[in-house]
């Protein structure tokens, strides 16, 4: 995954950039299953086919790929000083004590959900449960969110705007 | 540990795309690779060693249910995969009126111009 996205930053071409972040999207996708969480990988495996699409869409039909010309030494030094701080920062954070190690989750919530889960909801997958039922409100501020963004992508792309007030068509 | 450490190494390339590159579909692309480890990171944060996934079978031992992996964070994951769909689409919307307006997806370009 690591090497997929060196590749999509470092390339001039933005097709096989593009191409190559999906791959890391379906790399990530057979990671979360080897992690026990075959929602999670379901649904990446279909977002990675709609980001795919719809990148594409972005880049295949505007054909500018040569952009960068030359390098803006500011913005690399900058980079390089966030990259040591988040580095320097996430050590911090780790190797303090209280944070869990890698395969010892805490569960002190989801502990709750795991045992009344079934007999409360009446469903046999956890993860379902948890979403459509123990924290509703989150799965409907999410469907909010979800409908502000495509409400203000289809705002952007449209084709004829509203005219204002008076204005003549100027064609 | 070191799988914690190679989630902030993701990060971080992800934040190096946003900053430094001046092609606004990379920056683009920086976002999404920075959502990919965030995701990642939450899922490896809630997985326990031998676990298996949390749905429950009709004739299970009840010990089975101690071996279940953190559903929290996987469904907190689940609702990010899909507003970061939704956000994706929105940003690659502006990115093409961007370019129908100015002939260009350099960022340096674009922010040069006034008016």
């Amino acid at each position: 995954m690591i090497v997929g996205s060196i590749v999509a930053i470092e390339t001039r071409n933005l097709l096989s950039a593009v191409i190559s972040v999906a791959a890391v999207g379906f790399a990530l996708s057979v990671a979360f299953l080897f992690l026990g969480a075959p929602d999670i990988a379901i649904t990446q495996l279909v977002v990675e086919v709609l980001v795919l699409i719809i990148l594409i869409r972005g880049t295949i039909l505007l054909d500018n790929t040569a952009v960068e010309s030359h390098r803006d030494t500011l913005a690399v030094v900058t980079s390089l000083i966030f990259f040591g701080l988040v580095l320097g920062f996430g050590a911090m954070i780790f190797g303090g004590r209280g944070f869990p190690e890698f395969g010892e989750p805490v569960m002190r919530v989801s502990r709750v959900y795991v045992h009344t889960g079934l007999p409360a909801t009446h469903c046999a997958n956890i993860v379902t449960s948890v979403i459509l039922d123990f924290r509703a409100y989150d799965t409907m501020g999410e469907a909010t969110v979800l409908f502000t963004s495509i409400l203000g992508a289809l705002a952007l792309l449209r084709r004829d705007g509203k005219k204002k007030e008076g204005e003549v068509v100027a064609a | 540990m070191t799988v914690y450490f190679l989630c902030i190494v993701l990060l971080t390339m992800g934040l190096y795309c946003l900053v430094a590159k001046k092609n606004i579909v990379k920056k683009v692309l920086g976002i999404v690779i920075m959502d990919y480890a965030v995701n990642l990171y939450l899922i490896i944060v809630g997985y326990k060693s031998g676990g298996v996934a949390p749905i429950i079978e009709p004739d299970m031992p009840a010990a089975t249910l101690e071996r279940f992996v953190d559903p929290l964070p996987q469904a907190m994951v689940l609702t990010s995969i899909v507003i970061g769909l939704g956000v994706l689409s929105l940003m690659v919307a502006m990115c093409i009126r961007l370019y129908e307006k100015h002939g260009t997806f350099d960022m340096s370009v674009i922010s040069k111009l006034r008016g």
